[in-house]
């Protein structure tokens, strides 16, 4: 957990994260797009801000200006080089991401698809509980509304809660929370999800075996997401548990509400981040006041970083799950800050990434991106909720994929 | 009916689309960033153009049939029209971006070429627009019937494989012709590329009649790819240089290697 970013070379790394708020002040940065429209000003700032593009930008950001204000004579051609890798690399790293949210987003169809339990109406949440059988559309709409606003409340509750847990060093509280919600994801969801769809294909399959394989997958689970496992183990059990989340979400939120929601977190976010007040900000600055990382399990890292005494250098060994987030304008590149989604609480918790520094030289290659699980789900939702009511249509379901990639 | 359909109909429509991405485009990641884009430039095109046909289609008299299929033939001129002026959007956009690579590269060159992103956006737009004209019927295709029983076409699917496979060239190959002829400022060319977008769309309205609608489509595909390999640099001499290419690389290599010598000094 100790960090020697002040110490390593971090100069030559664009990517290099840390979180910092800089960047959230900053103007608004341009798109992925917009930015390779680089600007005549062409100064250091706008460069910058191009860097948003790859999701290691604010860090990256941070970095550039902590490592210039070090390094008082920058080259041009140094910038340009940083530029260049920050763009190609920057390019992958997005590719990076389309991966497995493509692959959570199909997961959610298909079940959406072919499983007939997650687009039966079984009743809501007790977050929504103004339901949307209304007979006039006015009605509904107003329920869909009250609906969203408990829905947020709550959530933003949740959020104040957490921070000032965080706050006040309440780690134990903190850590038990998560583990908590985890276990329950990894286990409840994950009986009833094979519960169904064993009843869809009309197969059978005895207590025993459905013990042994909900405790192995669960344990592993819960071994890879909070501690050590091999990477690509760990990324496939955050997909499948933003999937699971999704799918409940499809379930049990009732339509209108679920489309006034999406909008309305979309916003909450921005201001959480952005507002100096924001509870995600605040939480940022905590950790960064104090250098530590903060709440595994919450971001999916597309690589691997080496960790600090890490006993097998080997490229294969995930990392330890404790990585920041930069908490910044998730808008323009889709990656706002994680959040924890537990069924028990709807919370919204920022997750710094900031990778444990390491003594050797990492490669750009290396750097991967990390996308908050919230996102994860939040995508999911909206496809899966296109493809639910979309009655047999692919095309809107097709239509929602491509402009979230976008 | 069932997977084998399914999955022959897939591959009729999509196994030279695929082809072209798992080649050339998987591996670039930039190359993939202007695939989606395009994908969603084509989208918001069909969105606008369907917008069009829906308002005008509420404000007319829907009990007449005629109307109502003029109305169509309409909106799929509008969108036909609509999709060639968002290429040249994306287009727009290509150049600045373009630009901008070339700006912040080392070598002043941008990581991807003009050409390609022509031929990218091309595909995008091709798989785009197949992928919406035949996911229905490729999902109707797994299940269980029989097509056209009420008296239409039983041929109603495989033609319609074919047609998205026509549609997936066709588009990459006006997205050549087209970004090459924006950029040379021949005019004369895009208003062909448009022209024949509407004769291909006009021909489906003959659509039972799978022999007039296909073969000429087929044959207007055939033509604007041998436009577009002419107008991307190919001919014969390229062709069979390709076929013969061992030789040119051990000398080109060796002339690097004398290169080198210099700068070692």
């Amino acid at each position: 957990m100790i960090t020697f970013m002040n110490n390593s070379d971090s100069e030559e790394e664009p990517c290099n994260e840390r979180t910092s708020l800089m960047s959230a002040e900053s103007p608004p940065v341009p798109s992925y797009q917009d930015g390779l429209q680089a600007s005549e000003a062409g100064e250091a700032q706008a460069r910058r801000k191009r860097r948003a593009g790859s999701s290691c930008s604010p860090n990256s950001i941070a970095d550039g200006e902590v490592s210039d204000s070090g390094v008082p004579v920058r080259g041009n051609a140094l910038e340009n080089e940083e530029e260049e890798l920050t763009l190609k690399y920057g390019a992958k790293h997005v590719i990076m991401l389309f991966v497995p949210v493509t692959l959570c987003m199909i997961v959610v169809v298909a079940t959406i698809k072919s499983v007939r339990f997650y687009t039966e109406k079984n009743g809501q949440l007790i977050y929504t509980p103004f339901s949307e059988d209304t007979p006039s559309v006015g009605q509904r709409l107003l329920n869909s509304v009250l609906n969203t606003i408990i829905m947020i409340s709550v959530i933003v509750v949740m959020t104040v809660f957490l921070v000032l847990l965080y706050k006040y060093r309440c780690y134990k509280f903190i850590h038990g929370w998560l583990i908590l919600s985890s276990l329950m994801l990894l286990f409840l969801f994950t009986y009833i999800y094979l519960g169904e769809v064993l009843k869809t294909y009309n197969v059978a399959m005895d207590y025993p075996t459905l013990f042994l394989v909900i405790w192995n997958f669960g344990a592993v689970g819960m071994i890879c997401i909070h501690w050590k496992g091999p990477l690509q183990l760990q990324q496939a059990y955050l997909i499948m548990i933003s999937a699971l989340m999704a799918l409940v979400f499809i379930k049990y939120l009732p339509e209108w509400s679920a489309w006034v929601i999406l909008g309305a977190i979309s916003i909450y976010d921005l201001m959480a981040v952005l507002c100096p007040k924001g509870p995600l900000r605040m939480l940022v600055e905590t950790a960064q006041e104090r250098n530590e990382p903060i709440f595994p399990a919450l971001i999916y890292s597309s690589a691997m970083m080496w960790t600090v005494g890490m006993a097998k250098q080997d490229t294969a060994r995930g990392p330890s799950q404790q990585t920041w987030d930069a908490a910044e304008d998730g808008r323009e590149n889709h990656r706002s800050p994680s959040h924890a989604d537990s069924q028990m609480s709807e919370t919204r918790s920022p997750v710094p990434t900031h990778p444990i520094a390491s003594l050797e030289e990492v490669e750009e290659e290396e750097r991967g991106v990390k996308l908050g699980l919230g996102d994860f789900i939040f995508y999911s939702v909206l496809v899966g909720k296109a493809a639910a009511t979309a009655s047999g249509d692919w095309n809107t379901t097709l239509a929602c994929f491509v402009a979230i990639l976008i | 009916m069932g997977a084998a359909a399914f999955f022959g109909l897939a591959g009729i429509a999509f196994g030279p689309a695929l082809a072209l991405v798992l080649f050339t485009v998987a591996s670039e990641p930039l190359r993939v960033i202007v695939l989606v884009a395009g994908a969603f430039f084509w989208l918001v095109s069909l969105l606008l153009a369907s917008l069009i046909w829906f308002v005008s289609v509420h404000l007319s008299d829907r009990e007449d049939a005629k109307l109502q299929y003029n109305l169509l033939i309409f909106g799929a001129a509008v969108s036909v029209l609509l999709q060639e002026a968002f290429r040249f959007a994306y287009f727009k956009l290509l150049k600045k971006a373009d630009e901008g690579l070339a700006m912040v590269s080392e070598d002043g060159h941008s990581p991807i070429s003009f050409r390609q992103m022509a031929y990218v956006s091309g595909l995008s737009f091709g798989i785009i627009s197949g992928v919406f004209s035949v996911i229905n019927i490729l999902a109707d295709s797994i299940g269980p019937g029989t097509v056209g029983i009420h008296g239409d076409s039983p041929y109603y699917f495989i033609t319609s494989a074919f047609l998205t496979m026509a549609l997936v060239l066709l588009h990459t190959f006006w997205g050549v012709i087209f970004f090459d002829a924006c950029e040379k400022g021949r005019y004369w060319c895009l208003g062909l590329v448009v022209a024949s977008h509407l004769l291909t769309s006009g021909l489906t309205f003959l659509n039972p009649w799978y022999e007039a609608s296909l073969v000429p489509i087929f044959f207007i595909t055939l033509c604007m790819g041998l436009w577009a390999f002419v107008t991307a640099g190919g001919s014969l001499h390229n062709i069979l240089k390709c076929l013969s290419c061992k030789q040119q690389d051990d000398s080109r290599v060796m002339m690097y290697s004398a290169l080198q010598v210099p700068f070692e000094d």
